[in-house]
């Protein structure tokens, strides 16, 4: 190494600008590593379109995304914890009882109001999940044990909570507020709003941290990728405005963006930007990274893996109320697979199971990817057995992708 | 924590060593007088006094169990010493824990380098101190201060500071580990065994890097088995056997045989030994 200053870094960046070759690689070696995924999913749709020209359908569309909602939020509320190398097992039957709370607190015989209803139930989830955090972290116990033990625990608790109300084994929920979580609409007009927002705020967002890094004299992203990033972003916000408004009632009008997006767009903003934005977020992929390291740097370990889980609770909370409301209430006997599609969706996504990479979005992507498969094969014909079979396989070949992306990003 | 000018512990241990006041400590960052530590009744390391020069490399060698390892963790906080006193640009300063160290300005960059690799270079850099402006981090602040802290040390090897750090060779994140320890103003940076897992050429960068550290005024201690590396970037030299400081002096008064010889035994008919009188206590 010379210590000359032609050599120095300065110079070495400026004409660092990488190639789209490179760029490409970049990509589907899994920096952001949603490539390979993505283009899976663009081939399942035009394959089940292909099949069945209902898929693309306003109607069937818009079921997949209330289909995927719940995939969606059970797998951010994992997120937080696999980025730490923890899992929670119990988040499926977490849901469950926060779903039975807020049924029985807005309807059954409390009459509470929404709110306060809905309050209690995000707080009772996190209290769980943080309850789990501190066993975990005081006595020193992998969390796959002490949340495989939640799983069991929380199964019984919500059985005894649905069956003490005496309605046999399933509570129905009349109230309109949690019934319209899912199923209530925003009208047309507001559904553009909504979508115009979103595509002009991360718009602008992206262009503002752009200009700001170009003024500071640091190495930004050629101008046309950014280009290309908003004018696929604002090609998809309106495809999806067209489908949502569309008609897709047969008797009656329907039409309009289902409230379950923005909830699910509100949960997906808010933990991107603790995560990429935030002391706690770094110190999460820095203690699932090298927890060593981030003690030696003075960070509290314990306390941001705490914050994990009740980040994990608060989040399965919210997935509880689209739950309830998805269901028209809760059963004692919900699907037990549901932790799986969980941690499934985070996973195909594209966020590691060994702690310290992975991204919010990513359970979107997995989460919509689980809906399309069960989605287009419940309407080609396709039966249960060979859903399941289908969402294995896709699941293997993303842990094998993300494998071999953890190989290619250490040893080059 | 610093100046204290409280009670010292045991002086009772200290002899023949020089006292508050004599030419060394003036001219010296970290002076080191009568430094001993005990673990029950092993007796790790025994009335040690060093001076570490502020701009030079010191290299600190000694077999496996000369006491190396307890003398750096007792400067950097680790470990409290059993007796003895430090001090820092003169003054006496009681040194208890790692952050002790760190408000002072010594760093220790140790062996394992404690890096994130799923984490990029700036975030490494940070990791514990990020910058933030209105509860955000700054990435652009911390982006540029990280730019500028490798262009200072002409560390030139890396593509980009948003690279993985788990994508960088053992000479670079070497070198990531010890821009990080400059970057919060250290003005002491003890490095344990930093060419050991390197091939050669990484082994170059990083001992062109010491020589950068020291060539700006900070103070060094490398701990190395790798005599060859010790003569390339050493200014001075502390030999330790069996937990006492035997040798001490300029780089030049020592040759790789007279350096083994002290090494293994303790002692050297060329070199001057400064085998004191609380040798025989």
């Amino acid at each position: 190494m010379s210590l000359s200053p032609e050599d120095s870094l300065e110079h070495q960046l400026s004409d660092a600008h990488p190639g789209a070759l490179s760029q490409i690689r970049k990509l589907w070696r899994g920096d952001s590593g949603m490539v390979p995924i993505v283009l899976g999913l663009v081939i399942l749709v035009i394959y089940f379109q292909v099949r069945n020209s209902v898929f693309l359908s306003s109607g069937n569309v818009t079921n997949l995304f209330v289909q995927a909602t719940v995939f969606i939020l059970l797998g951010m509320a994992e997120i937080w914890l696999l980025l730490l190398g923890d899992i929670d097992l119990s988040v499926g039957y977490v849901m469950g009882v926060g779903s039975a709370i807020s049924v029985i607190l807005v309807d059954h015989q409390f009459h509470w109001p929404w709110y306060a209803a809905f309050a209690l139930t995000l707080f009772v989830t996190t209290a769980i999940a943080t309850l789990q955090g501190l066993i975990v972290i005081v006595f020193r116990l992998p969390s796959f044990i002490v949340t495989l033990a939640g799983l069991l625990f929380w199964e019984g608790m919500l059985i005894n909570l649905v069956d003490h109300q005496g309605t046999g084994g399933s509570i129905s929920n009349e109230n309109k507020i949690l019934y319209n979580l899912v199923n209530g609409n925003f009208t047309t007009v507001f559904t553009w709003i909504f979508v115009i927002a979103v595509v002009l705020f991360m718009a602008q967002t992206m262009v503002r941290a752009d200009r700001r890094r170009r003024a500071s004299g640091l190495v930004t992203r050629p101008f046309g990728v950014m280009v290309f990033k908003v004018a696929a972003l604002a090609a998809a916000g309106i495809a999806l405005a067209l489908l949502f408004n569309a008609n897709r009632g047969t008797f009656i009008v329907l039409k309009g963006m289902p409230y379950a997006i923005p909830i699910d767009f509100a949960v997906l903003a808010a933990g991107s930007l603790i995560l990429t934005k935030t002391k706690a977020g770094r110190y999460i992929y820095a203690i699932g990274g090298n927890s060593e390291a981030a003690r030696r740097s003075g960070i509290n370990v314990n306390r941001y893996r705490l914050l994990a889980f009740a980040l994990t609770g608060l989040t399965t909370g919210i997935a509880s109320l689209l739950y309830a409301s998805r269901l028209g209430g809760i059963s004692d006997n919900i699907d037990s697979s549901l932790v799986l599609y969980a941690v499934a969706s985070a996973v195909i996504g594209g966020t590691s199971l060994f702690g310290g990479r992975g991204r919010m979005i990513h359970a979107v992507i997995g989460g919509i990817v689980i809906a399309t498969i069960y989605n287009g094969m419940a309407l080609i014909s396709i039966g249960p057995a060979t859903q399941y079979m289908a969402i294995a396989l896709v699941l293997l070949a993303a842990v094998t992708i993300d494998s071999l992306a953890r190989r290619g990003s250490t040893s080059s | 924590m610093t100046n204290n000018p409280g009670p010292s512990g045991p002086m009772a241990s200290r002899s023949g060593s020089t006292t508050p006041g004599d030419p060394g400590l003036s001219t010296s960052l970290l002076s080191l007088r009568g430094i001993s530590k005990n673990f029950g009744a092993v007796q790790a390391v025994e009335n040690i006094n060093l001076d570490i020069p502020a701009g030079q490399v010191t290299a600190l060698l000694g077999d496996n169990g000369a006491g190396k390892s307890v003398l750096i963790k007792t400067i950097s906080g680790i470990w409290a010493p059993s007796g003895g006193q430090i001090f820092w640009r003169g003054e006496e300063v009681h040194v208890h824990t790692p952050r002790d160290a760190e408000h002072l300005g010594i760093a220790t960059v140790y062996q394992d380098l404690a890096l994130c690799d799923n984490l990029d270079i700036v975030q490494n850099m940070f990791l514990g101190h990020e910058e933030t402006k209105a509860g955000l981090l700054d990435e652009i602040s911390m982006e540029l201060t990280t730019k500028r802290t490798l262009a200072d040390l002409s560390v030139s090897t890396v593509k980009s500071v948003r690279q993985l750090v788990g994508s960088l060779s053992g000479g670079q994140r070497q070198a990531i580990a010890v821009a990080r320890a400059v970057m919060r103003d250290s003005q002491l940076v003890i490095m344990d065994e930093p060419t050991a897992a390197l091939g050669v050429s990484q082994t170059a960068q990083v001992l062109n890097l010491i020589k950068t550290l020291a060539a700006r005024g900070i103070a060094v201690i490398v701990i190395s088995h790798n005599l060859n590396d010790v003569f390339q970037v050493a200014d001075r030299a502390a030999v330790m056997y069996l937990g006492s400081l035997v040798s001490e002096g300029p780089i030049a008064n020592y040759d790789t045989s007279s350096a083994v010889e002290l090494i293994t035994t303790g002692e050297s008919s060329r070199v001057p030994s400064i085998r004191v009188a609380s040798a025989t206590n």
